[in-house]
């Protein structure tokens, strides 16, 4: 409801959200200063703001002990992975949900979701017995199917109510005009569709990026993604404010910078079929 | 589609997005969990060496130790298989060891000596009298305090205080106006963090957790003395928010000059007298305390060790990292480039034989609290376990930090120290019964 | 509509993925009902046969079960409101004509890619630490006690750092939702001298239910299973064990997989409750 405004009226407004977005984004930017610091720096009373020497130093010391590339490549695999099988299997499973519904279409959706919230804790066990007895343990391949089924319902759920937005008279006449259902799907549906897969994708690789429970659990050292490189760095001996915030800004920068490029289509995009 | 079919073809399906994903099983490597404590860290850069003498590459996992802790349990009670060496501690040597889950270390090399392993240490790590860890550093509580406050306050810490004394201490160090805090003490929930220091602390008032037909002891009188001193302590003269305070905290407090005395760990010595602390050149030690009358004092037991999971396919190869890792030429190596105030302390009887190490100002002290620790006989009363700061049977981990919860609950204000005694019992009654031990 | 013959087509289609799906996701439901039964401690040896109802009845006669279900409610209740009350009055503020629109939005959506083991650390060690912490420093600055925000203020803590990382998201379906209001609707009502109150209440917010009803939807599933934020923050302590917390105790602190298991079903089953609840409440929105 984009209106024209008096200029002191806009002036309030820029004032306004960016005092309340600065507010938001403080506590990232507070880790992102801290990590140029020095460890003294970062707990001096009272605290620093942009009056320190700049150093390197936390990342060089990061960077040495750990083989940042490696948990970093981890997590793009892991994540990638899981969204690109996730979507393979969810898009023909909401396409029949959306355009083939029945009367129990709705329960079964709200079933999906209802089985996220089961404590993944509680099956730890079971499923590393699974995964020794499938040697998957450690593998990257694992972790890509469980993350997937994790964020299934999500995906599911999202592509079903895209779809569902798609009006089935679109459809109908593509029929008429003697289209088959290969057709239909590829030369109808997916361009209509395109908007809503792609905020999809982009939703479920941040929640396979900061899975931190499976991802934990089921690793050692071929396929531990940042996850398990921050919880080397948290809780040391002793208060390391600037090392932990330089790994942190390392495990939270490509996805934070991925977030902003993509920043446009998320919000075109993730709507879960809020707009009617 | 049966389960096993369905896995592996979502699996293939999923090995194509992913790539290649299994490790292709090098002979000469070995993976290794460990927690993220300095001197661990400081091992990890001297890998090379090791790799170097040895041809044996060394795969390093990192974590934190309560993400550690879960991480090794799973794998070592499914047999994962994950890991050539588990870092672990006196807790878990003994249970795992019963369990034959790990490899006895009883064919160590005569030059790795270890006989010349600290007694304490040796017996902590063993079942049945056979080492199932080495020892990579050990350590046990002492009082830490700051002389020159101490000076100021016309008192003179005695080498063996009394709690009536570390009070005393307290109140004339306690300074609000210039932010020192007469005593800072642990009292962060979990058992290896507040749940350890209230356990010693019991010990020496007498309390223990179990009487010897395994019934919880937390409605005797013993507990209800130490924390309600604990309590009184700390709401007098301790930090705001100690409640929360665990080792770290307690640490960065120090170094910062706020705290009058700290009573932790053995190995917090070298960090309050490294780079890192302000008050480094005025730090005095003394054994941990007891009540007037209680012969037993607030000295725990820990070791950080390695240990071999049984089943690994690299056994020879994790012995060898073992041998090296927690020798004797690893300590000079470690002395050599770092001096011997950085070498990892309290594994090995030769170490404070070395004359340039009793030169540092905390060895001797050091050695005297272990030395004053004994987790086979950790209380005034009989008990039924081993273990001094900890229970050494599988359930106490996590019966520990519920029952160190409503202790902290208490320190918060948030209950009284009765009422959380009650919930203790509560808990730890619960427990045992579930466990079949009554 | 479609016909008969594409209809069948289609189910024939996507059976296969209907029930692998279907089937995936009752693997784990099945083990934790299998587990729930059983008496296994993995530190004694694992699986030592039948339990029964045992695992049942201790998890829920154990006095910190009822705890633990009130601070899971207080939790997602807590968040939910704040998360909706100012993910709305957020949403209504980035419509606005402004400077920078793209990058104010930027900033404020940026918490929701941050892992939440992350924020939970750095708002504990650099915001709550009631030494070091810059709450800590900006209370002292105006002549005030710091508070020991992990230990006295836990839930409220907790749920600020929940809800800090879940603003964005509802924002997100929000903002989507403010944009395809009727402005003209609105224009004729400002004309009409509608005071500004009741134009949010008659026209905005009805518009806006069915965008709250999904964000609570989606939301109440994730902190149903909020865990890292405790987990590293307060450990359970003060008050701030969750369900789902209480179960990570069970199986990973006690080591005993058949009570956690139990536990299990029963977050299950309070999940469905919350779940059917909601349905009927905001359910007819969805349609």
């Amino acid at each position: 409801m984009a209106r024209s405004v008096t200029p002191r009226r806009k002036m309030i407004n820029t004032t306004a959200a960016w005092a309340v977005g600065l507010l938001i984004f403080f506590p990232i930017l507070w880790t992102i200063l801290t990590s140029f610091k020095t460890e003294a720096q970062a707990i001096a009373a009272p605290p620093i703001f942009l009056g320190f020497d700049w150093t390197l130093e936390n990342y060089s010391v990061v960077m040495e002990r750990s083989d940042y590339g490696r948990f970093l490549w981890n997590s793009i695999i892991i994540a990638g992975g899981s969204t690109i099988l996730g979507c393979i299997i969810a898009v023909p499973a909401a396409w029949s949900m959306a355009f083939v519904p029945s009367r129990r279409t709705k329960d079964i959706l709200l079933w999906m979701l209802s089985t996220k919230m089961l404590p993944a804790v509680g099956v730890l066990y079971p499923i590393y017995l699974l995964f020794i007895e499938m040697g998957l343990l450690d593998s990257r391949a694992g972790l890509v199917v469980v993350l997937m089924l994790i964020n299934l319902p999500i995906i599911v759920w999202m592509l079903y109510t895209y779809f569902k937005e798609i009006p089935v008279e679109i459809l109908e006449a593509a029929r008429m005009d003697g289209a088959t259902l290969k057709e239909e799907l590829l030369y109808v549906l997916t361009p209509m569709a395109i908007p809503g897969i792609a905020s999809t994708l982009l939703l479920n690789f941040i929640l396979a990026w900061n899975e931190a429970f499976w991802t934990l659990n089921l690793t050692a050292v071929n396929a531990a993604p940042l996850t398990a490189f921050i919880a080397s760095y948290s809780s040391p001996e002793g208060l390391f404010f600037a090392k932990l915030s330089a790994a942190s800004t390392m495990a939270i920068a490509p996805i934070l910078i991925l977030g902003w490029f993509s920043q446009k289509q998320l919000v075109r995009g993730l709507t879960f079929g809020a707009v009617k | 589609m049966s389960l096993k079919s369905t896995f592996s073809a979502a699996t293939a399906l999923a090995l194509i997005t992913a790539g290649g994903a299994f490790a292709d099983a090098h002979s000469a490597t070995i993976t290794i969990a460990t927690v993220n404590n300095g001197d661990m860290i400081r091992m990890q850069g001297y890998t090379d060496q090791f790799t170097a003498e040895t041809g044996i590459a060394v795969e390093w996992v990192t974590l934190e130790e309560n993400v550690l802790r879960q991480r090794v349990t799973t794998d070592i009670t499914t047999k994962g298989g994950q890991f050539d060496i588990m870092t672990i501690g006196m807790y878990e040597t003994p249970i795992w060891g019963a369990n034959d889950w790990l490899v006895p270390l009883n064919d160590l090399s005569a030059e790795y000596d270890v006989d010349d392993i600290l007694p304490a240490m040796r017996n902590g790590l063993s079942h049945d009298g056979t080492l199932y860890a080495a020892p990579f550093y050990g350590e046990s509580s002492m009082v830490m305090y700051r002389t020159d406050l101490m000076e100021a306050a016309g008192l003179e810490m005695p080498t063996a205080p009394t709690w009536q004394f570390i009070r005393e201490a307290a109140a004339a160090m306690d300074d609000p106006e210039n932010e020192i805090n007469g005593i800072c003490l642990r009292g962060k929930a979990g058992w290896g963090e507040g749940g350890a220091f209230i356990t010693v602390t019991g010990n020496s008032f007498g309390a223990r957790w179990f009487d010897e037909e395994w019934n919880a002891q937390f409605d005797q009188p013993e507990w209800a003395n130490a924390l309600n001193f604990y309590v009184n302590l700390m709401n007098d003269y301790g930090p705001e928010g100690y409640a929360t305070n665990g080792f770290n905290e307690n640490l960065s407090l120090f170094n910062q000059g706020k705290c009058g005395m700290w009573i932790d760990a053995t190995v917090a010595a070298s960090f309050v007298t490294g780079a890192d602390s302000t008050v480094a050149d005025s730090v005095g030690f003394a054994l941990a305390p007891n009540a007037e009358g209680v012969e037993k004092r607030a000295n725990w037991l820990w070791a950080w060790a390695l240990a071999i999971p049984a089943g690994t396919q690299q056994e020879a190869e994790a012995k060898q990292f073992i041998e090296w890792a927690t020798g004797k030429a690893y300590i000079e190596l470690v002395a050599a480039n770092e001096g011997w105030a950085n070498v990892p302390p309290g594994a090995r009887t030769s170490l404070y034989e070395t004359p340039e190490y009793q030169a540092v100002p905390f060895a001797k002290m050091t050695l005297d609290s272990i030395n004053a620790a004994d987790p086979t006989n950790p209380t005034v009363d009989p008990v039924p376990y081993v273990g001094i700061q900890f229970v050494a049977i599988p359930e106490f981990a996590g019966m520990a930090t519920e029952v160190s919860q409503e202790f902290s609950a208490a320190y918060a204000g948030q209950q009284t120290v009765e009422e959380a005694l009650a919930k203790a019992q509560a808990i730890t009654t619960e427990v045992m019964e579930a466990a079949g031990y009554r | 509509m479609a016909t008969k013959a594409s209809r069948s087509a289609a189910r024939l289609m996507m059976a296969p993925a209907v029930i692998l799906l279907l089937g995936w996701m009752l693997v784990p439901l099945i083990m934790t009902l299998w587990f729930s039964f059983r008496v296994y401690l993995p530190l004694r040896g694992g699986d030592q046969g039948w339990a029964g109802f045992d695992n049942y009845i201790r998890f829920v006669t154990s006095s910190a079960f009822w705890p633990s279900v009130q601070t899971t409610l207080i939790i997602v209740l807590g968040v939910l409101a704040i998360t909706v009350i100012f993910g709305i009055l957020l949403a209504l503020l980035l419509d606005q004509p402004m400077w920078g629109q793209g990058v104010v939005r930027i900033l404020v959506i940026a918490p929701f890619f941050v892992m939440p083991t992350v924020s939970a650390l750095v708002w504990k060690n650099m915001f709550m630490d009631p030494v070091n912490g810059l709450f800590a420093h900006l209370w002292r600055f105006f002549g005030a006690e710091p508070v020991s925000w992990l230990s006295d203020a836990s839930l409220p803590a907790i749920v600020m750092i929940v809800s800090w990382q879940w603003l964005p998201f509802a924002t997100l379906i929000l903002l989507t939702a403010v944009q395809s209001l009727d402005s003209e609707q609105l224009e004729a009502a400002e004309m009409d001298g509608a005071p500004i109150v009741k134009r949010f209440w008659f026209i905005v917010l009805p518009h806006l239910s069915r965008a709250i009803t999904i964000v609570i939807l989606i939301q109440t599933i994730f902190l149903l299973a909020i865990f890292a934020e405790i987990f590293v923050t307060t450990g359970g302590a003060f008050g701030t064990r969750t369900l789902s917390y209480l179960i990570f105790q069970r199986v990973l602190e006690s080591q005993n997989v058949g009570l956690g298991s139990a536990g299990g079903v029963y977050a299950i089953i309070l999940a469905n409750i919350v779940a059917i609840f909601l349905m009927r409440i905001v359910g007819k929105n969805l349609d």
